[in-house]
């Protein structure tokens, strides 16, 4: 079993399909949605966790892709700039994942990218600007 | 046998003293008795790194050719505007200013990404900022309008001036009401979400010379990344709270005013720091040499983050409208643990102040000092003390009558 995050977004004319249904159904992936989002402009954009055998889960974004869908890894959308981190431990209690987390003996704040949802949470709670989401 | 700081000071010029951080004092100490390590130990090293508002930075930024007058004008630096009712081309900004009408902070809760701290981050670390001025001219002052870039080497001085900076203790800020709350103390979430506290603990400064025994007007000190000086107590200095036993107040009580050369300092040590839907602060970078005179000094310097006690306040309500009371007290250790308890709900806590950065301060002004490129000064008047009988006032309002 093999486990993605990744962000899809739908152009306007697929936003009527159900294409995490089609994930599921065709494909047998399990879909956990982290996150989803429509845009004025009616694009989507949603975040899943993706999990399944590798051929399937191969096969079911080669369908995204081959219907029009833009498939991102999600890790490329979260930014911690480091240099601009002082350690100050605003974020940890906010995030749901620990993506952000805290070594207390050297009290120093990480980010593991692979647990991060974009959820945006520390976003507002950064007093230093240290968090970027290019969601 | 009592030292003193011209005796510690041979030894700094030597690169013979004896140098410890307040966190290495502690089990030092533990292992060498105290007598010994008063013999021994020549200076205590202590250290913040944290949010503080009454910070901010003059600056005389050179006659224009013909002259103006910015008092009675208006001045900004990159639209922050400056106060300049000084004499013509001085100016303060202030670390909370910020840009009349920033778009950013009009929607709810506004992020305040931009301030004077800010621009005090810009000019320390080299940038041009701009300078924009209006003004009334006068015969000796004609020019009406200034429109330049500038950076920190243009101008004639700039000093860093903080008239309030290193509290000695916090609160531990929770909110009790159903909605989140933006404060100055981050984002609190309602029904006691979590917690946020503001302190260095055992590395801060004036809760390792609680009674101020050792630092007082004219201390030298790390500030921003270079050196500063003490200037005397700050504003909103409390000494007379309740203590622990140790004589640690368990509140918010004495703080510093601290000025220095602001072309010496780093924007490493000072950090323009915004607080979603609150506004914008300055991250002030102190370190501040504790001399080892005797062995009453030294015992102040051991205090452990469990030795030292905040008061959980609520910031929906209780703080903002000033009624007095705590929800409980916990110490550092309990806080640095992540988790604490209020009124029997387990919450997650979190720091504004970086204990890591404290650490890295303490550690340079350490360096500095067993190197012989920092030596202490001696104070020349003492700061007033618990047994002062300061009060910390409110503003007692009295309305003002309307003449007929």
């Amino acid at each position: 079993m093999q486990k993605k995050r990744v962000v899809i977004i739908f152009p306007p004319h697929l936003i009527d399909q159900p294409v995490a249904y089609r994930l599921i159904k065709e494909f047998d992936l399990m879909i956990n949605i982290l996150r989803a989002r429509i845009t004025p402009r009616e694009q989507g954009r949603l975040v899943l966790e993706i999990t399944g055998k590798k051929a399937a889960l191969d096969a079911g974004i080669n369908y995204l892709k081959e219907v029009g869908v833009e498939v991102q890894p999600l890790a490329q959308d979260v930014k911690r700039h480091e240099e601009r981190c002082t350690h100050c431990t605003a974020c940890i209690s906010i995030c749901p994942t620990k993506a952000l987390d805290i070594d207390r003996t050297r009290m120093e704040v990480s980010f593991k990218q692979d647990k991060c949802i974009a959820c945006e949470l520390c976003i507002p709670v950064c007093p230093y600007q240290a968090i970027e989401i290019l969601f | 046998m009592a030292k003193t700081i011209a005796e510690i000071n041979e030894k700094i010029k030597k690169g013979k003293a004896v140098v410890f951080t307040a966190e290495e004092i502690i089990g030092y100490v533990a292992k060498k008795g105290l007598k010994a390590a008063a013999q021994e130990v020549d200076v205590v090293t202590t250290g913040t790194f944290g949010p503080m508002c009454s910070s901010g930075a003059y600056f005389n930024v050179g006659h224009t050719k013909p002259r103006i007058k910015l008092g009675g004008g208006k001045t900004y630096i990159n639209d922050v505007p400056v106060y300049t009712g000084f004499a013509a081309v001085d100016l303060f900004l202030g670390a909370t200013a910020m840009p009349e009408d920033d778009p950013r902070n009009k929607i709810f809760p506004g992020k305040f990404s931009y301030g004077g701290a800010h621009i005090i981050e810009e000019l320390v670390s080299g940038k041009d900022v701009r300078l924009t001025a209006t003004a009334y001219g006068t015969d000796c002052y004609p020019r009406k309008s200034l429109e330049t870039y500038i950076s920190l080497n243009d101008m004639n001085e700039a000093v860093l001036f903080n008239m309030r900076n290193a509290y000695q203790n916090y609160n531990v800020a929770v909110n009790m009401s159903d909605r989140v709350i933006y404060t100055y103390m981050g984002v609190l979430q309602p029904k006691i979400g979590n917690a946020n506290y503001c302190s260095a603990g055992q590395l801060s400064p004036l809760l390792n010379d609680p009674f101020y025994k050792t630092i007082g007007i004219g201390t030298r000190i790390f500030l921003g990344g270079g050196v500063g000086y003490v200037l005397g107590n700050g504003t909103q200095h409390n000494p007379g709270v309740k203590r622990t036993e140790g004589g640690v107040p368990k509140m918010p009580s004495g703080t510093l005013s601290l000025t220095g050369d602001l072309k010496m300092m780093s924007s490493k040590w000072l950090r323009g720091t915004s607080f979603t839907g609150y506004g914008v602060t300055l991250t002030v970078g102190i370190g501040i040499p504790i001399p080892i005179l005797d062995e009453e000094i030294l015992q102040y310097t051991m205090v452990r983050d469990e030795d030292i006690f905040a008061q959980i306040v609520d910031y929906s309500e209780a703080y903002p409208q000033c009624i007095p009371g705590s929800l409980g007290e916990v110490n550092y250790k309990q806080l640095k643990s992540g988790k604490i308890a209020v009124q029997g709900k387990e919450i997650p806590t979190a720091g504004l102040s970086s204990y890591s950065k404290a650490r890295e301060i303490v550690q340079i002004l350490k360096e500095w000092i067993k190197t012989g490129k920092f030596l202490l000064s001696e104070p020349v008047e003492s700061i007033p003390s618990a047994d002062s009988g300061i009060v910390f006032k409110p503003l007692k309002e009295r309305p003002i009558k309307k003449k007929k």
